[in-house]
């Protein structure tokens, strides 16, 4: 394997280990601060040693994943130093003000949350615990605004000068912000976390049923924690479709992977696997029409017209454009000081290709198909997996309603096979999302065997085994804490024996 | 400076001081949990940042930096393998699913 692989590989081990901590941030934050709301308006102190319980698990995970982002940070300067340069005036805002954010919003808030139980009022402690969450939650939309723009990048010009990708004006800002695959893949990402939290306290709480401890405790937790996750459910199918539509007009070859769909056309069929189709479903969850036009792998290569009748170049049109691009660029750069009248004819063509020039990096036109059995079969885990926690939650909730569950072991046993599961489809989630976007880090500008720096293969191994055995050793230590947490329980007031 | 005093100025210390002060001096079982933040913190900034991450264009100007770069993307060694699946791959996955 050459540096490119190695360096991606440990990428995606960073932002894997990384996303372990934040969805379960992002979904316990909403539970916990349910649960306080519920204490400060009831006044009735169950509540809030359950909320302090949740509370207490929440600052083991916030304790281990704090800061593993950073890494992410380290490998952009060190592995992919080209890209660092050519994003870093439009990454540069988003990533300063999650920066700020994260520090300012959750260091202080999370402080008070922690710490301030009897120096501040209960309604100045719940506004932190909820704040402590919102904080989390705008800091997630920063990053994912910078991912947003990697996978449709909008707002922003190349300056060849620079040899950047910038931002010109207050309104290129806004244009990031407000980027489509940013607000979806925030709202998906967000919801999905709430699903992590609720399956993690929904399956916390079964085992205490189980062991037959902490009965009130749990059946009100499951009731908590599963309608989160049943609300979460609901938000990532909305922001799923939203995703697909966003997937099947900005990176079509995306969705082509997804869907292992070679060749596409109207009334598109949806593969749930390999031989069983509903037919037409690919071009509604696409384009919201049954007979929508979705491109399958050949057509992308080849050359297609939209559903708005844009004819889309072939791939091999690209490369050629590409190559223009980079010639123009070349010759503006070599000229610009000499010859400014060439100079700017350089500069036009530049202009005019410029949506191309990563695709003048290509060898190959095949070279755009990422690697369709990964992204094919994360899709599947990610929506089978999805839909087999959407209705464990709502019958979790149903039968804690009811004040059946306590008797149902098979359902209990259910929910905590689904704390692995949960972590296995948000996982999947951005395997899709990040696989199948190869090989690109920015989508058409700047593919990942240009983006890399010049690093020998031994030194990236290095770090890369340095970081696996870092990270298995604190994934060790977290999940050591938070069993012993879990064994002691919550520190329950004592309630009189009828009641 | 009689304890009175010493109560009074007590009370003016800022709120955030007194909140971080008493919140670690109290802690039970968080304190394993600062400890283990400072470590990760530790070996993070002071190993692997200061050993193995220097930033690949650490100490170039801006103009070095837009020269490199530049040179990168307009080299014609910049076309060389993507890592992602070659034709003979997409078929083999193709089958799969069609």
């Amino acid at each position: 394997m050459d540096v490119v692989i190695w360096s991606r590989i440990q990428f995606a081990m960073t932002a894997a280990y990384h996303w372990l901590f934040v969805p379960l941030t992002l979904g316990l934050a909403l539970v916990m601060a349910i649960m306080e709301t519920i204490y400060v308006v009831k006044k009735d102190e169950f509540w809030k040693k359950a909320a302090q319980f949740w509370i207490k698990l929440f600052a083991v995970n916030f304790a281990v994943g704090i800061a593993t982002g950073i890494i992410l940070e380290f490998e952009f300067g060190t592995n992919w130093s080209n890209y660092s340069w050519f994003v870093g005036d439009m990454f540069g805002a988003p990533l300063a003000i999650e920066g700020i954010l994260a520090f300012f919003m959750e260091a202080t808030f999370f402080a008070v949350m922690f710490f301030g139980w009897n120096k501040v009022s209960p309604k100045f402690h719940l506004a932190s615990t909820w704040l402590t969450g919102i904080g989390a939650t705008i800091s997630a939309y920063w990053i994912l605004v910078a991912n947003g723009w990697m996978q449709n990048p909008v707002g922003t010009t190349f300056n060849p000068d620079t040899v950047r990708s910038e931002m010109a004006s207050a309104q290129a800002f806004w244009e990031v912000i407000s980027n489509p695959v940013a607000v979806s893949k925030f709202f998906h990402s967000v919801s999905s976390g709430w699903v992590t939290g609720g399956v993690f306290v929904v399956g916390v709480s079964a085992w205490y049923l189980l062991k037959g401890r902490e009965k009130k405790f749990a059946m009100k937790s499951i009731l908590v924690g599963g309608i989160v996750g049943l609300v979460g459910s609901g938000a990532v199918m909305l922001s799923g479709d939203s995703s697909g539509v966003h997937a099947a007009e900005f990176q079509p070859m995306k969705l082509a992977a997804a869907e292992g769909l070679r060749d596409g056309g109207r009334g598109a069929a949806f593969t749930i696997v390999p031989g069983v189709k509903i037919p037409k479903m690919l071009s509604f969850l696409a384009t919201h029409d049954f007979n929508g036009y979705v491109p399958g792998i050949n057509d992308i290569l080849k050359g297609y017209t939209d559903n708005d009748g844009n004819v889309v170049p072939s791939v091999q049109q690209k490369m050629a454009m590409g190559r223009t691009a980079l010639d123009a660029l070349a010759k503006y750069r070599e000229l610009k000081d000499s010859d400014p009248v060439s100079a700017a004819a350089a500069r036009k063509i530049l202009d005019e290709n410029v949506q191309y020039m990563g695709y003048g990096h290509l060898s190959k036109p095949e070279d755009v198909v990422p690697p369709v059995g990964v992204v094919f079969w994360a899709f599947r885990f990610m929506i089978g997996i999805g839909m087999l926690l959407a209705l464990v939650m709502l019958l979790s909730v149903w039968f804690a309603w009811k004040e059946k569950i306590g008797g149902m072991k098979w359902l209990l046993w259910l929910t905590i096979i689904c704390i692995p599961l949960v972590y296995i489809c948000g996982q999947s989630g951005w395997v899709v999302a990040e696989v199948g976007r190869q090989p690109w880090t920015i989508q058409g500008l700047l593919p990942v065997n240009v983006a890399i720096s010049s690093l020998s293969v031994g030194a990236v191994k290095t770090t890369f085994f340095i970081f696996l055995a870092v990270f298995a050793l604190f994934l060790a230590i977290e999940i050591r804490i938070l069993i012993g947490a879990i064994r002691k329980g919550p520190e329950l007031p004592v309630e009189p024996q009828n009641a | 400076m009689g304890p009175n005093h010493m109560k009074k100025l007590k009370t003016h210390q800022p709120f955030f001081w007194t909140l971080y002060r008493d919140g670690f001096r109290n802690m039970t079982w968080g304190r394993p949990l600062v400890w283990l933040i400072l470590l990760k913190l530790f070996i993070m900034f002071a190993v692997l940042r200061v050993f193995f991450f220097r930033p690949a264009m650490a100490g170039l100007s801006d103009e070095q930096k837009s020269e490199q770069v530049g040179e990168r993307l307009t080299s014609p060694a910049a076309i060389a393998t993507t890592g992602t699946a070659s034709p003979e791959d997409s078929q083999t996955q193709f089958s799969l699913t069609n």
